[in-house]
């Protein structure tokens, strides 16, 4: 009896001991990045690299999303912040600073059957306000268009809808949560049409051209595919970053970089 | 050595009471959260204009935040799933506890804590992958993510949980009323809808109100068969839930429109609070009896 108390007491005690080394301060060296779910291709990559190069320095990567990522730096969270568009005016009056480290191309995306090889980004903008409602008022056959987009906020959704100028006025069938999502409903229905990250489509769904231009490394560099978007790093901009994080940032932005990202289907700013 | 005894009992007593207090500390603390980040967008916004506005545009330039839209859904979508699952639940449980044989009984016993047991997401998984390009091609529709296909996976979703308390508490009923029935020359049939049922009324009315609650408060299996797309609910439309309107837009959203979803949780809260106390009713009311 008394033995089973004497237990009980010494496992209360690990339990309440078990709260407090949380509070000890480490000393490894680590990264901490947080944001933008569509960079988690690229930013993986990189970090696996970083990590095999640098002995002793913990890599992590917290896919949030844009806007999670940078309220995390601002709250100091985590080391670098990423996001997948442009800081607001807003955000950088509140002392942030952004790094562009590489481009994304938006793919549209449709579902294999469908005949539509081209649409124009006039064609594109009429279709998500809904001023084209029907296939074949784009050559294709006679059904319903089904628009599959992104939640609000979201930087896919944001970047696409300025891009085609039709911020808040798209009539989404189905709002979705990621880029997973969309992919995987698209690839179901015949109907469907919506927007991805290129870097994260497969062989599921079809990617069309924009005014006659596939996306691809060489059109998003240059420019000509039009639907593109950075992705960029976002610090503090009166605050040094730890040396660990400012190793990885250098990385990073380093011409040794330039193939992981580009094995990620990114193109990469430098 | 009797002294030492009383020691370590009163530090036990400590620590049990210290942990005994952090379960109510975090209700607590969860209550004061929301209503003290639920009620700024409230006042913001205007409490009926955000309880009855119709639109939903939180990152417009003019931004909206009407939430009639999700609160409607949600009670439609709920009662969808009641009106669908609870006689089927009900009837299993029935047939459960007084016709099964043991063998029978064992083992759908065992599937429907596995039915329990699967993560919801899982259940979103599967509606949307079978479920939503099956309702896309048995109506012909063009798009088949629907308050309709949210009512199936709900109605699934609350089985268990429905067919588990109700077998409780047919089983709780006084195995004298049963034989007293039978003596008289009722038939075992007539004994159960007759006698058992009526008998074990609260609890299976307890039953219902457990399952309304789970299907309010489902968001993962919702959002992935639901479509999400803030209109006003119709049985074949895209629409989306209270749960679901918050958890779409947490990640990306910041100032009013992250107050307002604060202030869905709040509403949704209350909700589920009015839940709880009709279950709590009936609970009572069954004891008392």
């Amino acid at each position: 009896m008394k033995k089973n108390k004497l237990f009980a007491l010494v496992l209360c005690g690990m339990l309440v001991s078990s709260f407090m080394v949380g509070c000890s301060k480490k000393e490894t060296k680590n990264v901490l990045t947080d944001g933008s779910t569509s960079m988690e291709k690229v930013i993986g990559g990189l970090g696996e690299a970083f990590e095999k190069r640098n002995d002793g320095i913990t890599f992590t990567y917290n896919p949030t999303g844009s806007g999670t990522g940078i309220k995390a730096v601002q709250e100091g969270r985590c080391d670098l912040g990423l996001s997948s568009r442009a800081l607001k005016d807003e955000e950088k009056q509140s002392g942030l600073k952004e790094t562009i480290l590489a481009y994304d191309g938006i793919a549209i995306i449709m579902h294999p059957d469908n005949p539509i090889k081209n649409l124009t980004l006039k064609n594109i903008s009429d279709i998500f306000s809904g001023k084209i409602k029907n296939w074949k008022e784009v050559g294709g056959k006679d059904a319903e268009i089904v628009l599959i987009g992104r939640e609000a906020g979201s930087g896919t959704r944001d970047g696409f809808e300025s891009i085609t100028q039709t911020k808040d006025a798209c009539k989404y069938r189905q709002e979705l949560t990621s880029t997973g999502d969309v992919i995987t409903t698209v690839s179901k229905n015949q109907n469907a049409i919506g927007y991805a990250s290129l870097a994260a489509i497969k062989d599921q769904v079809k990617v069309v051209q924009v005014d006659g231009v596939s996306p691809s490394e060489k059109t998003i560099k240059d420019g000509s595919y039009v639907v593109q978007r950075p992705f960029i790093f976002v610090t503090k901009k009166d605050q040094k970053l730890s040396d660990s994080a400012q190793k990885f940032f250098d990385f990073a932005l380093s011409k040794d970089a330039v193939s992981y990202i580009l094995d990620a289907g990114a193109v990469p700013a430098k | 050595m009797n002294g030492r005894k009383h020691l370590v009992e009163k530090i036990m007593h400590g620590i049990f009471f210290i942990l005994g207090f952090v379960t109510v500390a975090c209700v607590l603390l969860i209550t004061i959260y929301l209503i003290i980040s639920g009620i700024p967008a409230i006042q913001k916004i205007g409490f009926f204009e955000f309880i009855f506005g119709q639109e939903w545009k939180s990152t417009s330039d003019v931004a909206k935040y009407g939430i009639l839209p999700f609160i409607l859904t949600s009670i439609y979508g709920t009662a969808g799933a009641i009106v669908i699952g609870v006689p089927i639940g009900f009837f299993t449980a029935v047939y459960l506890a007084k016709m099964a044989p043991k063998k029978i009984k064992s083992g759908a016993t065992a599937a429907i804590g596995l039915l329990a047991g699967i993560p919801s997401v899982v259940y979103g998984l599967v509606g949307m992958m079978i479920l939503v390009p099956g309702i896309c091609e048995w109506f012909h529709l063009s798009d088949g993510a629907s308050l309709f296909a949210a009512i199936i996976v709900l109605a699934i979703m609350i089985l268990p949980s429905i067919i588990n308390v109700s077998i409780t508490a047919l089983e709780a009923v006084p195995k004298e009323y049963e034989d007293a029935s039978l003596a008289l020359g009722a038939t075992p049939e007539e004994t159960w809808f007759k006698v058992s049922i009526p008998a074990a009324k609260s609890g299976i009315a307890a039953a219902v109100v457990l399952g309304v609650g789970r299907a309010i408060g489902e968001a993962m299996a919702v959002m992935m068969v639901s479509g999400n797309a803030p209109n006003m609910p119709s049985l074949f439309e895209s629409v989306r839930f209270l749960t679901t309107a918050i958890a779409s837009e947490m990640s990306y959203s910041s100032g009013l429109q992250q107050q307002a979803l604060f202030s869905i949780a709040l509403i949704l809260f209350f909700f589920i609070m009015f839940m709880n106390a009709i279950l709590n009713y009936f609970l009572k009311r069954g004891k008392e009896r």
